[in-house]
């Protein structure tokens, strides 16, 4: 009987105070929204952390009302409310429950006060309370905010956030900024350390940015770890920046590979100092843009097929374009390296005003298919996909042309014709049809490289001239008459150039690398990889 | 034989030349300045200038031809000795506005003042002094081209490949001048020039001298490089031009034949500049463009290399034809200097003028063969013995 009187008594007192314990939390946050009305400016920051932390999403709405100052206080019972205007009068809504509670005039309320500090406590408390939001992006927004301004208030939100988080990516930006956080709050040094040692594993600025000024700050204990930690940032960033030059230097030298790679087989392996090759990257740029036009017009759904279809028609194009040269004038001139130069500038400058004339001398508009617009981060590394996907494209170029030129006959024919073009030509073989076909073949590559480089650059009647001196160089540099002479003097001339940029600017480092140039030219005359034996002298 | 005729024709025509070039000096101004403007024969003072400019311009193809047309090395950077000697001039120039500019500092030309800058560069002094300028105008171009050459003409870069890196240098001395912080006024380049040796620039009078000294010194230029050419080192010249490694195996010191040509080209391109900038009152980085090299070949190769006359002759006809070309039908000239290239390579390896002078040649010794032959029947058919 005892026993039944006793368990009731607990169940009874149980059911009470669960009850009066729901009561009071609506009571509580109720008590504390109303402390806003009373509080001076002053107080407001620790009321409204009080608010936060309390961790409930009701506290959202009020707080926003608050920074937009539709707070208001009722003058009779200083109760506090949100406010919608509604003519004269004004519509009151309860903070805690969200229930219209009536309205009333406006002399009866009286607005909270805000000011720009109280502001900037509630945009903080606001982002330590969509740490809690059910959208995964509304979160790593927050703790992305929070790891950029920290603000040793919102440690508590960030550590409950953190106990809950499912999602990897969000918990990475949380755990940092609960360590950037914690460096600015009051907690204990051990938990400091540990906090340093999480961010020097980092590679962020904002790591760096809290760990240099934490320096200032911290205790005389933490400061050998914070400077080690800050050490250690540096270090990674370095390497990370030396690997972003790394990678801007590919793409330039995957451009100029781009670029250089028709003049190695017209200049490098026939000999023909071809002025007019910037102009053929050009007209293969220029069909892009038509073949573009085209697409746009008529079939807009084939927009990200359009470099497809622009490339076979650059190539034949361009390759025309090439054929009817050699046949028309650069057969005339075999023997004589000079004239050949003059008469090829000569058609370069007719192609650029033909061009000019047709399609006017303003830029051409070819925009970007959607496979090869944005980017996406590689640890450190920011890499856009239209790059990536140059590199890729000047490697399977590189890789063709090489296949070409080793595997097949009609390769075996060229590399005949230029090693000794009697010997050749006695073995049956049609020197001056090669001769006509290798030239196509190398307009026809700078064509496809048009079509590249129309993703990245200007369209415009003066592209070609812009890769002329830069394409020659790097033939010059990697040995005339070897490919793989070419490709390594564009990648290293490219990386060269990017890491010269930092220390001498554009400008200036462009400079460095010609001088760099003209001097190794004199060291090695022939390049970098020289053909040996008679063929030179010939 | 023939060689022993041409160089006779060569000799007189050269002497020919140079009596034009002392009368252009003399009659041009006198036209400019003696008669009234509204007199037919009255030369108009842009004209003067325009004029002056061919004649800057065909010293400048004829330091090229002493090089390419003699020595076979085609440079295509002359247009970096050029604009080198410009600038040597107009920094002379820019020295004597004084505080006449519009920021009226007495010291530093407009753009230092522009950029804040405090003094002037150590690179900018005594070029208030117009010897000091004179000097540098073929000191500066002179010594560039002589250390460019010494290393170039040492390791044996030669043809195509000197080409390519003189090409260079004139890019990258292009890039370089566009930069501000070189401390010669960037991409603006230097102009406003108010007075040169004390004399206002824009003086009808001091234009019409401008164009005097041009053509004098173009007509001493050309007895110079005549000189030079028919010396017994413009022999060995030619030879390392048609025979570079016989020669050598004969013992000349073939770095140091080319060196000099080159060295004293680069000087002549460097006084073109300097005569050229005062007559069109500016000079920017524009002028290093690798286009302006390639440009001057082409008079050259029109005129015809390896003749003196050649590139004055080539210089003035193509310039005369940009000039009527871009006022009349601008859209055209481009396509008509391109042909101009393809047309003379394919078709006039030799030029006008060697053209013409071979024909003369061919022509006189046809002539005299059949004089020998057969004494009765004298100058029938000139024609036939083509």
């Amino acid at each position: 009987m005892y026993r039944i009187l006793q368990t009731l008594f607990v169940a009874l007192c149980l059911l009470v105070s669960a009850h009066v314990v729901g009561a009071r939390a609506a009571d509580d946050l109720g008590a504390l929204v109303d402390k806003l009305g009373a509080a001076k400016l002053a107080d407001m920051d620790e009321h409204i952390s009080d608010l936060a932390k309390t961790g409930d999403a009701k506290v959202i709405p009020v707080l926003q009302a608050l920074g937009e100052g539709e707070l208001y206080q009722r003058k009779s019972d200083g109760k506090v409310f949100l406010v919608k205007a509604q003519g004269a009068d004004l519509l009151l809504v309860d903070p805690v429950t969200g229930t219209e509670a009536g309205e009333a005039p406006k002399s009866a309320m009286q607005k909270v006060k805000v000011n720009n500090a109280v502001r900037r406590a509630v945009r903080s408390a606001l982002g330590g309370l969509t740490l809690f939001s059910d959208d995964a992006g509304a979160r790593l927004k927050a703790a992305q905010s929070m790891l950029q301004m920290p603000n040793a208030d919102a440690l508590e939100a960030i550590e409950t956030a953190l106990a809950t988080e499912k999602d990897a990516a969000v918990r990475t930006v949380l755990d940092e900024a609960r360590a950037v956080t914690l460096l600015v709050s009051e907690r204990g040094d051990d938990e400091k350390r540990q906090a340093i040692a999480l961010l020097a594993e980092g590679h962020g600025r904002t790591g760096l940015a809290v760990l240099t000024s934490a320096l200032a700050t911290a205790d005389a204990s933490l400061k050998p770890d914070i400077e080690a930690a800050i050490a250690r940032i540096e270090q990674t960033q370095a390497l990370w920046n030396a690997g972003q030059n790394v990678w801007y230097g590919l793409s330039l030298g995957s451009v100029l590979l781009l670029a250089a790679i028709g003049l190695a087989i017209t200049f490098g392996v026939m000999g023909i100092i071809n002025m007019a090759h910037g102009e053929m990257v050009m007209l293969g740029a220029y069909t892009t843009f038509l073949v573009q036009e085209v697409v746009r017009n008529s079939y807009p759904e084939l927009f990200d097929w359009s470099l497809a279809i622009a490339l076979p028609l650059a190539f034949l194009a361009t390759g025309a374009v090439g054929l009817a040269i050699e046949r028309g004038v650069i057969r005339f001139l075999y023997g004589r390296p000079l004239e050949t130069l003059l008469a090829t500038w000569g058609i370069s400058l007719i192609l650029q005003q033909s061009v000019r004339s047709i399609f006017g001398p303003t830029n051409r508009e070819v925009g970007n298919p959607s496979w090869m617009s944005g980017a996406f981060d590689l640890g450190g590394l920011t890499i856009t996909w239209n790059r990536l996907w140059i590199i890729v494209f000047a490697l399977a170029v590189f890789a063709a042309l090489l296949f070409l030129l080793k595997k097949t006959s009609m390769g075996l024919r060229m590399r005949a014709v230029t090693q000794n073009r009697r010997m050749a030509s006695s073995m049956g073989i049609r020197t001056s049809w090669v001769d006509a076909l290798t030239f196509a073949l190398g307009s026809g590559i700078a064509g496809m490289a048009g079509v590249a480089l129309s993703q990245i650059d200007n369209v415009s009647p003066n592209l070609g001239q812009g890769y002329i001196i830069d394409s020659f160089m790097v033939v010059v540099f990697g040995g005339v008459g070897n490919l793989w002479g070419t490709l390594v003097g564009a990648f290293s001339l490219g990386i060269l150039n990017k890491f010269l940029e930092p220390y001498a600017g554009a400008v200036l480092g462009k400079i460095l690398v010609l001088v760099l140039i003209i001097l190794f030219i004199q060291k090695k005359p022939r390049g970098l990889f020289a053909l040996k034996g008679r063929a030179v002298e010939a | 034989m023939i060689t022993s005729f041409l160089m006779k024709s060569l000799d007189r025509d050269i002497l020919l030349v140079v009596a034009i070039l002392i009368g252009l000096a003399i009659l041009v101004p006198a036209l400019n300045l003696l008669m009234p403007p509204d007199h037919p024969l009255h030369v108009p003072t842009y004209l003067v200038s325009l004029l002056g400019k061919y004649l800057t311009y065909a010293l400048l193809a004829l330091a090229l031809d002493l090089v390419w047309g003699f020595c076979g090395i085609l440079s295509l950077g002359h247009a970096a000795f050029f604009a080198l000697g410009g600038y040597a001039m107009g920094m002379y120039l820019m020295r004597q506005i004084g505080p006449r500019g519009s920021y009226g500092n007495p010291l530093l030309p407009d753009f230092m003042v522009f950029l804040n800058w405090k003094e002037l560069p150590w690179f900018w002094h005594g070029f208030d002094m117009f010897w000091f300028a004179a000097l540098m105008v073929v000191l500066v171009p002179g010594l560039l081209a002589f250390v460019f050459g010494w290393f170039a003409f040492r390791s044996r870069v030669n043809g195509v490949y000197l080409s390519i890196i003189t090409q260079a240098m004139t890019y990258a001395l292009l890039l370089a001048f566009f930069r501000n912080d070189m401390g010669f006024g960037g991409n603006n380049g230097l102009t406003d020039f108010k007075d040169i040796l004390g004399f206002n620039i824009q003086a009808d009078g001091t234009r019409a001298t401008l164009f005097a000294v041009s053509a004098l010194m173009l007509a001493l230029c050309l007895v110079l490089t005549s000189a030079i050419v028919r010396s017994k080192y413009g022999k060995v010249l030619v030879a390392v031009r048609d025979a570079e490694s016989r020669t050598r195996f004969l013992g000349y010191r073939v770095e140091h034949i080319k060196l000099f040509a080159f060295t004293v080209s680069a000087m002549m391109a460097g006084i073109a500049g300097a005569l050229y900038v005062p007559q069109v009152g500016i000079i920017n980085p524009g002028e290093f463009e690798p286009g302006n090299s390639i440009e001057v070949v082409i008079w050259t190769a029109v005129g015809g290399r390896g003749t003196l006359i050649g590139p004055i002759v080539g210089a003035i006809l193509v310039n005369g034809g940009k000039s009527i070309f871009t006022a009349a039908f601008p859209e055209f000239w481009l396509f008509a200097l391109g042909g101009l290239f393809v047309l003379v390579t394919l078709f006039l390896p030799k030029g006008v003028v060697g053209t013409v002078g071979a024909y003369f040649v061919r022509r006189r010794a046809a002539r005299k063969a059949r004089a020998d032959q057969e004494p009765d029947n004298l100058v029938a058919e000139p024609m036939a013995a083509e």
